[in-house]
Formats: structure tokens, C-alpha cells, sequence
């Protein structure tokens, strides 16, 4: 973990709600696909948890959706602007056991990790299926930039606006080897269930810290008690108790 | 003896500066950092007789210049905090410990208490009879003048380590529960705890909290905290720690001049994990600034 001063590079609307930003500085800590960094903002005591979508040499892109005054906030911040960020938080994926042909499967903002683990897999040689869960046809963002990555993408609506109709278990390929996961609780938890295979699931919680110290976050596990930023927010599906 | 050295209960610190317990884990997590060394001491995360999970999430929400929390105490449990937090501890920080404890009855605060005695390297114990976010403990003692003296009294009788008793803000008078717990033989005070507060989604309509209430600290205290300071160490002849939204130098002389024989660094930690460091960094600037000397 390192607190560091980050520059905008540009900051714009991606879908409906959902905003690109790509961030200029150290980018060092961020080992893992499925990472964040905590972004302080001008006068919002806590900071804002957001994951890690795709990195290069010397930048970061986060997309995040507007859900409160914080995050309107950080949508209406123009290029050049500084932020101080706490960057490398959070385990990350593990692609060790991804096998041959892994589905990646995203619902609205938790789709943005899945992008830098497809690179990630694509390096090792994996055939990837994603697929992507929204609400409407006009939340979508990023089916494109996966197909461009080479993975073979579906789509899937609730009002069938566009893609499969309903949820992301109606879209998921025949076959896979393994699942990665990050998106609403209801969406992870029928995954879980529908799964046929091992896999993880990046989990999201209100967070005070965001690096383990005031154990705000924290989640039952078949392990114990563990905290989502820092010994997540990715979980094994093995570890993982549904609560609800 | 440095310019920033202050005794607390006949152990000298290095300075005044302590992180306040639950919003620095149990040390070691900071050591990967900046060298932990450099703290007055830590008081370690609210330690019960049996582990707990704490309260369901999210218990985590925001507001005007600080945060509500209903965590609830989660901790693993004094057997395993010695056994096992300890020794982490021990490994990057090299001076006396704060042991914070906190229960559901006296017997839970003796039995915690008499157990962080046998530890050579605890320096004080900080007896937390107010968390506001659980039932039939915590704050419950230490909103009546005559529990708080009666769990004082029997933790007294189980320890040789200083007593320092933590106090709650929500009561209609500090000073009276101050004087009652220093009458049974509390070796110092530390206050304020956080001050009980809620928040409503305005998007489900209900609590944003899973707990209902959680306690509010950050900036938005500090000002109640210092008059509650200025208060009690008028009140008492026993050390005040003052605590309370301190986050910067300034905030932590203000404190000292308020009363303070120590400052404790709560909120600041969750949203610059170099807080403290920064604090100790920037105190002997301030102190040169503003003429003040501590010792």
C-alpha cells in the first residue's frame, strides 16, 4: 500500500451513471487483477473504494457509477486535477486455477476488474467467455473492449433491452473450467449456486479504512472472520458463507 | 528526556501521541508503514473475554466531517490477543502497550483484566466502559456514575498495571462519572469515546446502518471532546487522555492546553494511515509556533 498523488488524465461518461477515468502516477502497487485503491475527495471525510479496470506503465483506469454526492463529485473532476490515492489494496484475484477456458461473469460496475484479469489470462494463453449483467440496454459498457481482447463476450438484460433476457445465469457458456466474479450480491449469490465449477468472487462493503484497520468490513467465511478490503474483497467459493 | 516526552501514570512516553484503540487493528498492519516505534504507545484494538464478530454490516457510514461506526467490538478474544496479536506486535514495537477491555459484566472485565496483568509488556490497561454499540455492556457501565465505580473498583483489585478508564460523552455529566471512577481508584481517565448517532438512505429509506446507531468521531467531535477535556481534568487530580478528532498537530495541543496529559488519534488513522506519524512529525514545529512547551 502506498499514498500516492495522482494526476487526471480524463474523465468521462461511459453509460448511463458509469464514468472512465484514467489516473496518471505510481502505479507499482497494483500487483492483481482485482485490486482498488481508496481516492480521498475534497471535502468527504472517507475515502471511495473503487477497483482497478486496467493499468500500463504509468497509469490507472477506474470506472465507478454515480451513487451519492461523493462519487458525483469525483464524475464532475476535470483533467489535470490531483488526487491523493491509497493504492495496492485488497488480495486480488488468483489466476492459478483458472484451467483452459474460464467464464468471467460481471454485473454493472463489477465489471470493471474482470477487464484487467482478462488481459492478465489472455497473457497465460486462456480462452475466455465473459459475460455481462445490467439492468438495461443503456447501462452497457466494455462488451466491446472484451471482444477486442479476444474473449468471446454475451451480454444479458433484465428487461432483454439488449443481449440474453434476465439474469447472468441465463447467458453463461456450456462449457468452462472455472468462474470469476464481481457484482451485485443477489447476482454473485445465484452464480454460486448455478456454478458447475470452483471459483472466486469479488465481494463489495462499506468500508472505513480500506486497508484492515478498523474492521468495518468484515465478512463470515467458512475460514472465519475475514475483513473485505484487506483479506478480499476476492474470496474462493469453498471459503464463502452466504449470510441472507 | 525529548521536548515532546510526557509521563502517563509513571511511564514515560517518547511523546504524547497514541493511536486510539479500534482504528489501528493491533499495530502491526501500520509497521508495513513507517516505523511504529516513533508513537507515544498504541492502545490496541477493544479486547473481551471470548471472541466476537461485532455487529451485522454494513457498519461502516459517513457524514459532515467524520464517521459513524457499529463494528460492536470485534476482536478475537483475549486468550488469542495474547497468544497471538501480542507477539506480532512485539516483533516492530518495542515499548509499553495499551491493552483496551471492554465486557458484558464486571466478572468479563476482571477475568480480561487479570489475564493482560500477566503480560510484562502491557503498560497500562484502558478500561473501555464505553462502546456504544453493544447491549448489556460497554457504554451501559459507564453511563452511571455507580457501575462505572464498581467495575473500577473490582478491575483495581485485579491488576498492578495502571487503570485508565475510558469514558463515554453520551451522559448528562462527564465530570460526575470522572470523579466517581477516580474515587475508586482509577489511575487516569481517557475521553472521549464516540457520541451515538444514525444515518437514514434516503434511496431504501431505512438506516444506513445494520446496527441503527453507530458512534460518531472525525473533526465534527473535537470540539465537544476538548470541552469535556477542559471539564473533567478540572474535576480530577488523575491524568486525562484526551481524544476526539484530533487530526494534526494543532488539534493535539489544543488538547494538551485543554487538560490533556496524553492525546489518543482515533478517526484520522482510517482516512491517512499517516496520521500519527505526521502529528508526532509536525509537534515540535507547532510547539515552536506557538510557544508551548509539554514538560
Amino acid at each position: 500500500m502506498k499514498d500516492i498523488v495522482f494526476s487526471i488524465e480524463n474523465n468521462y461518461k461511459l453509460a448511463k451513471d458509469v464514468y472512465k477515468m484514467t489516473l496518471k502516477g505510481d502505479v507499482s502497487e497494483i500487483k492483481k487483477p482485482g485490486q482498488f485503491v481508496n481516492i480521498a475527495l475534497p471535502g468527504f471525510y472517507l475515502r471511495r473504494p473503487i477497483s482497478v479496470c486496467d493499468k500500463t506503465e504509468n497509469s490507472l483506469t477506474l470506472i465507478y457509477k454515480t451513487v451519492g454526492r461523493g462519487t458525483q463529485l469525483l464524475s464532475s473532476l476535470s483533467p489535470g486535477e490531483k488526487l491523493s490515492v491509497l493504492t495496492g489494496l485488497g488480495n486480488g484475484y488468483d489466476l492459478s486455477p483458472s484451467g483452459e477456458r474460464p467464464v468471467l461473469v460481471g454485473g454493472g460496475v463489477g465489471t470493471p476488474p474482470l477487464y484487467l484479469l482478462a488481459k492478465e489470462l489472455i497473457k497465460n494463453n486462456k480462452k475466455i467467455s465473459v459475460v455481462l449483467g445490467f439492468n438495461t440496454a443503456d447501462e452497457v459498457f466494455y462488451e466491446e473492449e472484451f471482444r477486442a481482447l479476444g474473449c468471446e463476450v454475451s451480454v444479458s438484460t433484465l428487461d432483454g433491452s439488449k443481449g440474453v433476457k434476465g439474469y447472468v445465469t441465463n447467458a453463461l457458456p456450456d462449457n468452462y473450467t472455472y468462474f470469476y466474479a464481481c457484482g451485485p450480491e443477489p447476482m454473485l449469490k445465484a452464480l454460486y449456486n448455478a456454478a458447475k465449477t470452483d471459483g472466486q468472487i469479488s465481494f463489495e462493503e462499506r468500508m472505513g479504512c480500506g486497508f484492515g484497520a478498523c474492521v468495518g468490513c468484515t465478512k463470515k467465511t467458512k475460514n472465519g472472520y475475514k475483513r473485505v478490503c484487506k483479506d478480499g474483497p476476492v474470496f474462493f467459493k469453498e471459503e464463502i458463507l452466504w449470510e441472507n | 528526556m525529548g521536548k515532546l516526552s510526557v509521563e502517563l501514570c509513571g511511564i514515560r512516553l517518547d511523546n504524547p501521541v497514541i493511536p486510539a484503540s479500534g482504528t489501528f487493528g493491533f499495530g502491526y498492519e501500520f509497521a508495513e508503514l513507517y516505523d511504529i516505534n516513533c508513537l507515544g504507545t498504541i492502545s490496541i484494538k477493544g479486547t473481551t473475554r471470548e471472541p466476537r464478530f461485532g455487529n451485522p454490516t454494513p457498519r461502516i457510514a459517513e457524514c459532515a466531517s467524520g464517521m459513524l461506526n457499529s463494528v460492536g467490538l470485534q476482536n478475537p478474544g483475549v486468550e488469542k490477543v495474547i497468544n497471538e496479536e501480542l507477539p506480532k506486535l512485539r516483533k516492530c514495537f518495542h515499548k509499553p502497550i495499551m491493552a483496551n477491555v471492554s465486557g458484558f459484566s464486571v466478572e468479563d472485565y476482571v477475568y480480561t483484566c487479570e489475564k493482560f496483568d500477566g503480560v510484562e509488556d502491557i503498560g497500562w490497561i484502558e478500561l473501555n466502559i464505553s462502546c456504544p454499540n453493544v447491549h448489556g455492556g460497554g457504554m451501559s457501565f459507564g453511563t452511571s456514575a455507580k457501575d462505572a465505580a464498581e467495575v473500577t473498583r473490582a478491575v483495581k483489585k485485579a491488576t498492578k498495571k495502571p487503570v485508565i478508564v475510558k469514558l463515554t460523552p453520551n451522559v448528562t455529566s462527564i465530570t460526575d462519572i470522572a470523579k466517581a471512577v477516580e474515587d475508586a481508584g482509577a489511575d487516569g481517565l481517557s475521553l472521549i469515546n464516540t457520541l451515538l448517532g444514525m444515518r437514514i438512505d434516503l434511496r431504501t429509506k431505512k438506516p444506513v446502518l445494520a446496527n441503527r446507531t453507530g458512534g460518531l468521531s472525525g473533526p465534527a467531535v473535537f470540539p465537544v471532546a476538548l470541552r469535556m477535556v477542559y471539564d473533567v481534568s478540572r474535576a480530577v487530580k488523575i491524568p486525562v487522555v484526551g481524544m476526539g478528532g484530533i487530526s494534526c498537530a494543532e488539534d493535539a495541543l489544543e488538547m494538551m492546553l485543554a487538560g490533556a496529559a496524553a492525546v489518543e488519534v482515533g478517526a484520522a488513522n482510517l482516512t491517512d494511515p499517516f496520521a500519527c506519524k505526521k502529528i508526532i512529525d509536525d509537534l515540535p514545529a507547532a510547539m515552536e509556533k506557538y510557544n508551548i512547551t509539554l514538560n
